[in-house]
């Protein structure tokens, strides 16, 4: 008899221990493949799209006699470049680079920074009268008849200002060392014109990196960190990985560079090179196509309403601090009767009394929106409601949206000035005699603001609080550091606690199930212990019989 | 009280204490997981919980089958056939009787290993609350099909609720089903006979109407 019992349980555990093994087999196959090092599809591919990145020139600008003369203005430049680039300007004229409009709409609102857009920073070019925002606009200076073709595509930066000033003041000297400056000033605006490159990111960063007046102003993941990143910053631009220049993603057609993002979305279709090898390269899926991960990864299951950015950039402004708050409110404040200004723990400004209160951060984690790629924005033209945060800017999609995912932003929160009897937020002119900055004069800088803009000021304004969002792209980080499953998947401090209208697994739950789930569970617990506990009592009676 | 004689019985074949002693594990790692992707606590960390979810709950649909497959290829499946008779009884036996050491009103025999009682829960287990937990368990796993499946009207709230509730069902069944391996005549008795397939019970005829295969009479 327990013989044969034995045999009877042998089989059995044989077969459970099979199973057993059979369950762990997935975990021990996936722990091969890493050592096999074998890469996810969207990396292969990706890899394959940027193998012949190689790109040569067949001219060396140095040796182009039309650009061997001797230079008295920027506009004499540009007149040689366009000698031989005879289409350039008239097509770099109709791109957003140059008008800094980017469309009417058919309420005649005019969207684009030098249109009747704002924001909540320096808050509106005045219809590109505010002289100082136009440091960044591709002319020679503040001028804006010409254009400066080597903002973009000159790798030596100088100030050609004041170059051409000083030339002109030392060029017919008969002093000897007046002369020698002369010939120096001569020699660097000539090494200049003649060092001629393709965009490189000091080229974009130049505006992009210092948007908003200053480095990582505006962005969140775009500051000077970006003109040498490591890897580690960013997995595409790292000089010690892909190396990749602006360009790489930001693909070129006619001058007009893919990429905006400004009420209409950046690519208003999602495909590979695969299906189309001329698509612009400017979405993740252009190179990584829409499931880039290993084929068992529950991560390809996300990518039709998780977007790439929202895992991989886990922060922004690893680098260097971002601006994150700005109240245009506390402005105006002196000591002994003078502007001052006070600076915070990354030596940035948090007080200047011509710009107000402003508050800077480092690795910040970023919030989450539906975003279908456009921007609703807010124009001087606009009511809006004092009541409440006004959204100057905001993503727009649901999660109903086929073409929406959740996206990361930078959020900017304001205060900023608005009109109290037409409801409308107000654009002051902040630079030049007239601006803000000269006379700390709040009435009189909005009454010549929106004088500019053409918009009616009623002379009676306050603040209001705004937010303004840009979407993160750049600054993808390593694989190693995206983030985790549990960063969304739980119940506390969930990075989408906000997003609601769907069942989330791990952080969602039905609380009243929930209670009365443990409660059932607690109770049945209690219900055996008592039955337990009465037969161990009642049989020690019986047996006492 | 007369103390009846005991008879060792063969009750459990080697298939069917292989599916239990499976299917135990299975609950177990799933019940565990699942609460884990509930967010109920922290153990394996949530992604490491949702694929062994997956991998196990996959694995248990396939056993499953083979059980159906056996439970009406072996008749067994007559073992289920709920009955009202002697209901009262073992009500009774487990609410009383126990207590004054009274025998178990329905003895378990070869052609009959469950009282009513059991038959009533096992019958509801098997045919209801584990296939819904399966049928809803599939359904969240491919979620991400949905459309191509033409179920797009299916809301995860929903799927998810029936998923925790059938998981908080089955932990309440597990915690009387532990319980109740300890009423045999040792504490022991019952595990013992699910290990080896040999139970000790008192000597009893066992009736007609209980035996696999018999039809019931009409009442």
């Amino acid at each position: 008899m327990k013989s044969t019992r034995g045999r009877h349980l042998t089989v059995p555990c044989t077969l459970l221990l099979f199973m057993l093994t059979l369950l762990c087999t997935p975990a021990a196959f996936s722990a091969a493949n890493e050592e096999t090092e074998d890469k996810a599809p969207g990396i292969t591919m990706a890899d394959q799209a940027t193998k012949e990145k190689k790109l040569w020139i067949t001219t060396d600008h140095s040796r182009l006699k039309e650009l061997q003369k001797d230079f008295r203005s920027g506009p004499e430049i540009t007149q040689a470049c366009l000698s031989c680039h005879t289409e350039a300007a008239d097509q770099f004229h109709k791109t957003i680079h140059w008008t800094w409009k980017a469309y009417t709409d058919d309420k005649g609102r005019v969207f684009g920074k030098g249109g009747d857009s704002i924001n909540n920073f320096c808050i509106s070019t005045d219809h590109m009268q505010d002289k100082g925002c136009l440091n960044c606009h591709p002319g020679w200076g503040t001028k804006t008849e010409v254009v400066n073709c080597l903002n973009c595509h000159g790798q030596k930066s100088i100030n050609w200002e004041e170059s051409f000033e000083d030339l002109e003041a030392f060029k017919e000297s008969k002093d000897p060392d007046e002369k020698e400056i002369a010939n120096e000033i001569r020699g660097n605006i000539q090494a200049a014109v003649q060092a001629v490159v393709r965009p490189e990111r000091q080229n974009c960063g130049a505006c992009h990196f210092k948007g908003g007046g200053g480095d990582g102003v505006k962005h969140g993941d775009l500051d000077t960190s970006l003109t040498k990143p490591n890897k580690a910053l960013d997995v595409h631009m790292g000089s010690d990985g892909q190396n990749f220049e602006c360009t790489r993603c930001h693909t070129t057609t006619l001058h007009n560079i893919a990429g905006r993002v400004y009420t209409k979305p950046a690519a208003t279709e999602r495909k590979s090179l695969i299906e189309d090898d001329l698509t612009t390269k400017i979405t993740c899926e252009s190179c990584h196509s829409s499931t880039p991960h290993k084929s068992d990864s529950k991560a390809n299951d996300h990518t039709d309403k998780v977007a790439c950015q929202s895992c991989h950039i886990p922060e922004f402004a690893r680098v260097n601090p971002t601006k994150m708050s700005w109240d245009w409110s506390q402005a105006g404040k002196t000591k002994d009767g003078k502007p001052y200004t006070t600076e915070d723990e990354f030596g940035k400004h948090n007080y200047m009394s011509i710009k107000g209160q402003m508050k800077w951060a480092k690795n910040v984690k970023p919030e989450y929106f539906w975003y279908n790629g456009s921007i609703s924005s807010v124009t001087v033209k606009d009511p809006i409601d004092p009541g409440q945060v006004v959204q100057v800017s905001h993503p727009l999609g649901s999660r109903d949206d086929a073409n929406a995912r959740i996206f990361p932003f930078k959020v900017h929160r304001g205060r900023q000035p608005y009109d109290k009897v037409n409801k409308t937020l107000l654009g002051p002119m902040l630079s030049g005699p007239d601006g803000y900055w000269t006379t700390l004069d709040w009435d009189h800088a909005l009454t010549v603001g929106n004088a500019a803009l053409g918009v009616p000021f009623s002379g009676e304004f306050d603040f209001v609080d705004t937010t303004y969002v840009f979407p993160i792209t750049h600054m993808v980080a390593p694989k190693e550091n995206v983030v985790a499953c549990n960063e969304c998947h739980t119940r506390d401090n969930s990075r989408l606690a906000s997003l609601a209208g769907f069942y989330m697994p791990g952080r969602d739950q039905f609380s009243l199930l929930d209670s009365l789930g443990w409660i059932l569970v607690l109770g049945h617990l209690l219900g055996v212990a008592i039955h337990g506990l009465t037969r161990m009592f009642t049989n020690g009676r019986k047996e006492g019989k | 009280m007369s103390v009846k004689k005991m008879i060792t019985m063969y009750l459990y074949t080697r298939y069917e204490r292989f599916w239990h002693w499976l299917q135990m594990v299975l609950i177990f790692v799933l019940l565990l997981t699942g609460f884990e992707v509930h967010g109920s606590f922290h153990f394996l960390g949530f992604d490491e919980a949702v694929e062994v979810h997956n991998t196990v709950g996959l694995t248990w649909l396939v056993a499953f089958a083979f059980f159906m497959f056996w439970v009406f290829t072996t008749g067994e499946w007559k073992q289920y056939i709920p009955t009202t008779k002697k209901m009262f009884q073992v009500v009774l036996y487990y609410s009383y009787g126990i207590f004054r050491g009274e025998s178990h009103p329905v003895p378990k025999r070869k052609e009959a290993k469950h009282n009513p009682l059991q038959r009533l829960v096992y019958l509801s287990l098997a045919a209801f609350l584990l296939p819904v937990q399966m049928a809803s368990g599939f359904l969240y796993w491919g979620y991400n099909s949905w459309k191509a499946w033409g179920i797009d009207w299916l809301t995860l709230d929903t799927l998810a609720f029936i998923h925790t509730a059938g998981a908080f069902a089955i932990l309440c069944f597990i915690i009387v089903h532990v319980y109740m391996t300890t009423t045999g005549h040792t504490v022991t008795a019952h595990v013992k006979a699910m290990i080896t397939g040999w139970e000790d019970v008192e000597e009893g005829e066992v009736q007609e109407w209980e035996k696999a295969g018999t039809k019931q009479p009409a009442a």
